[in-house]
């Protein structure tokens, strides 16, 4: 075997130990690079920085803990940036696998800054998407006619005078899932409440269309839409400490894309000079 | 005290799906039935909770609605299925859901998904961007029209359609490179952060 | 009848939802209708879970290799279950530790590990082989460059400041250009073609000329 040969075919735990390395080593020696903020991510943060205090705004935290790493910290520092400004936050989702996790992450973004029932509350998950944001678009409370934790909703402070969609400012759907293009079509177009989406990378690109067609305000996407929430808000979290791993891990898998191709146009001259000779 | 040690035993289960990466070994199978067993006590307590409680038992208990029980025995229906000789039960909830459901998405994704987007997309052809969006957008839909041969100016259209949806692909492989990584620096970050405390 | 009583129902519930998109003072019925698809859809969410009990049930019942790690997840599920029935799903309860400790580390690390498997597919089987797999692959590695940090980094680094005063960012300016136009063209064509696929098959589903849903059978 040739060395271009051996270089296209080597064990591929090789590679898993490289790409250990390029996500272990930054973490532990930072590098520090800057990270710049798009134009997508900005839009949800001045819309959310330019609401008045006592607004609401209504939070579906559709995703499981296979989305953890990049919603967790756009959903935190988008929660707190919405809990210091005093506007009145409502969670809920429509993933049960997200029914746990979403009281998790309201509860951990609001230590110290945010009271439950009085700032914000969590109401848990509902079956049946696309019918309960139809639903809500007439009646919040006939979907959830108590929270999380039981609680009747009209013992709740922070629900008074919140019926439908024309008393919330704003949805935002932090979503794994095709989730946003539900609130797109059955609450944003129909009842013209603006629509913020937090999505994982994979389908980030998908939501593109929407952004241009303004049916959504602005895009937060992966971790790194996360790390850039994260300088807007001044408040260095997760997100922002991943992103020198995200970026040596990038260049390594480059650099082996690249020796691949390499590697291939080499062996397929050789075997074409071959066939000639 | 209970916190210390669910991160260690978070930790522990952590490193015994990693050690899949090496070889299938016992941790491994372990830590996925585990997660497959809990996973699925998860949905029951769940769904009884968040769903059986809100929106069949309160309304009986707190607005004394009796009407819930009917769509409450039009689901069970769906049990159906495990008795062959009554499987036909379970097309009476289907048929509602997906009337439904069928019914509602037609005017609003009209509405949304395809005039939105033709609004968004006809505007005067004042700037290059503009241009390439719109030209990008024919050749696609072009190509997607697979009930005349792909010749002469259709075939030249289609063909500047796929160079549309290879750039949009080669974006969404760009993505979910980063999508995966993340998640992996995800649980890195956990093991170093959380656990051992070497990470600030 | 059997049959066809179920898809009378499903053209009713589905022109009803048509008309009531247009003429909205139904709106007594129409809420009545969505709540109870609500409720009605209840039991769809565990009936996926019961070939999974079976599976693992059968598999302690005879003995199988496998019978440890069925009796594993057996176990598993029925402490979670109990545990969330009994003592509830909030904060401070067992199901919630047992589900921050155990589930969500383990649900996290099972994706994690495409990290890995995506490194090793892209150097496997990434070839510019074709001129369209050559641009697939420039745009990805533009943007695996350019939307993380190191590619501003690299290029505020390596450009001299002449070319810095007229572009700061060009990487992210030049991701932001294929994001926002050409990927945002086919993306839309993508979208307007399974949008209109979508809106046929709905009709058809209404008409009762798409029954597959409905199983085989009389």
């Amino acid at each position: 075997m040739s060395f271009w040969e051996k270089i296209g075919s080597f064990d591929r735990r090789y590679i898993f130990a490289l790409i250990a390395l390029t996500v272990i080593v930054p973490l532990l020696i930072p590098i520090g690079m800057p990270i710049t903020t798009t134009n997508e991510v900005k839009s949800v943060y001045d819309y959310i920085d330019a609401l008045p205090p006592g607004s609401a705004i209504l939070v579906a935290l559709d995703y499981d803990p296979a989305a953890l790493a990049e919603l967790y910290p756009m959903s935190i520092a988008m929660l707190k940036h919405a809990y210091t400004k005093k506007i009145k936050v409502i969670g809920m989702t429509l993933w049960i696998t997200g029914a746990s996790l979403g009281d998790v992450v309201m509860r951990e973004a609001a230590q110290g800054i945010a009271e439950q029932d009085k700032d914000y509350a969590y109401l848990g998950f509902v079956p049946s998407g696309a019918v309960a944001i139809m639903r809500m678009g007439q009646d919040i409370s006939a979907v959830f006619n108590v929270d999380y934790s039981g609680k009747s909703i009209s013992q709740i402070p922070v629900m008074k005078g919140i019926k439908n969609y024309k008393d919330i400012s704003l949805v935002v759907d932090l979503a794994a899932g095709s989730t946003p293009e539900a609130w797109i079509a059955y609450a944003g177009t129909p009842h013209h409440v603006p629509i913020a989406i937090g999505v994982t990378a994979v389908s980030a690109v998908g939501y593109y269309p929407y952004l241009n067609a303004k049916q959504i305000i602005g895009l937060i996407g992966g971790m790194k839409g996360a790390a850039e929430y994260e300088k807007l808000i001044q408040a260095r979290g997760r997100a922002s400490v991943g992103m020198d791993s995200q970026s040596m891990t990038h260049i390594a898998i480059i650099l082996l894309i690249i020796i691949a191709n390499v590697s291939y146009f080499v062996i397929r001259r050789k075997n074409k000079k071959e066939i000639e000779s | 005290m209970s916190e210390i040690i669910g991160i260690w035993i978070a930790a522990g289960l952590t490193l015994c799906v990693f050690s899949f990466l090496y070889k299938d070994n016992l941790f491994y199978r372990f830590a996925e039935h585990l997660y497959v067993g809990t996973s699925v006590g998860y949905t029951i307590a769940q769904a009884w909770h968040q769903t059986v409680v809100k929106l069949v038992w309160y309304p009986i208990k707190q607005e004394g609605d009796y009407t819930v029980l009917i769509p409450a025995a039009i689901g069970l229906l769906m049990f159906s299925r495990f008795v062959p000789k009554y499987r036909w039960l379970i097309r009476w909830p289907l048929a509602f859901m997906i009337g439904v459901s069928a019914g509602a998405s037609i005017p609003r994704s009209i509405q949304s998904f395809i005039f939105k987007q033709m609004e968004a997309t006809i505007q005067p052809l004042n700037s290059i961007n503009v241009f390439i969006i719109v030209l990008g957008l024919l050749c696609t839909l072009i190509y997607f029209y697979f009930s005349t041969e792909h010749k002469g100016a259709v075939g030249v259209a289609s063909k500047v359609g796929i160079f549309f949806l290879m750039v949009s692909f080669g974006a969404a492989f760009g993505y979910t490179v980063m999508a995966r990584i993340s998640l992996l620096i995800g649980r890195v970050y956990f093991l170093f952060h959380d656990w051992l405390h070497i990470v600030k | 009848m059997k049959l066809r009583l179920p898809l009378i129902l499903c053209f009713l519930c589905g022109i009803f939802m048509i008309v009531q998109f247009f003429v909205p003072p139904f709106t007594g019925v129409y809420d009545k209708l969505l709540n109870w698809v609500m409720i009605i859809s209840i039991p769809a969410l565990v009936i996926g879970l019961t070939s999974l009990i079976k599976l693992h049930s059968n598999r302690i019942i005879r003995k199988t290799p496998n019978m440890p790690y069925s009796t594993v997840a057996f176990v598993a599920m029925i402490v979670m279950a109990l545990s969330g029935l009994i003592g509830g799903t909030g904060q401070g309860t067992w199901f919630e530790w047992m589900f921050k400790n155990i589930q969500v580390p383990m649900q996290a690390t099972m994706f994690s590990l495409l990290a890995f498997y995506i490194a090793s597919a892209a150097y496997r089987a990434f070839r510019a082989r074709t001129l369209e797999a050559t641009l697939m692959l420039v745009t990805a590695v533009l943007v695996m460059l350019a939307r993380v940090p190191i590619g501003d980094f690299l290029w505020q680094h390596v450009m001299p400041d002449s070319v810095l005063q007229w572009k700061a960012n060009l990487p992210e300016d030049v991701a932001g250009w294929i994001l926002n136009v050409p990927s945002m063209a086919a993306r839309r064509g993508i979208i307007l073609g399974i949008s209109l696929g979508a809106i046929a098959t709905s009709i058809k589903i209404i008409l009762g000329i798409e029954r597959s849903y409905m199983g085989a059978g009389e």
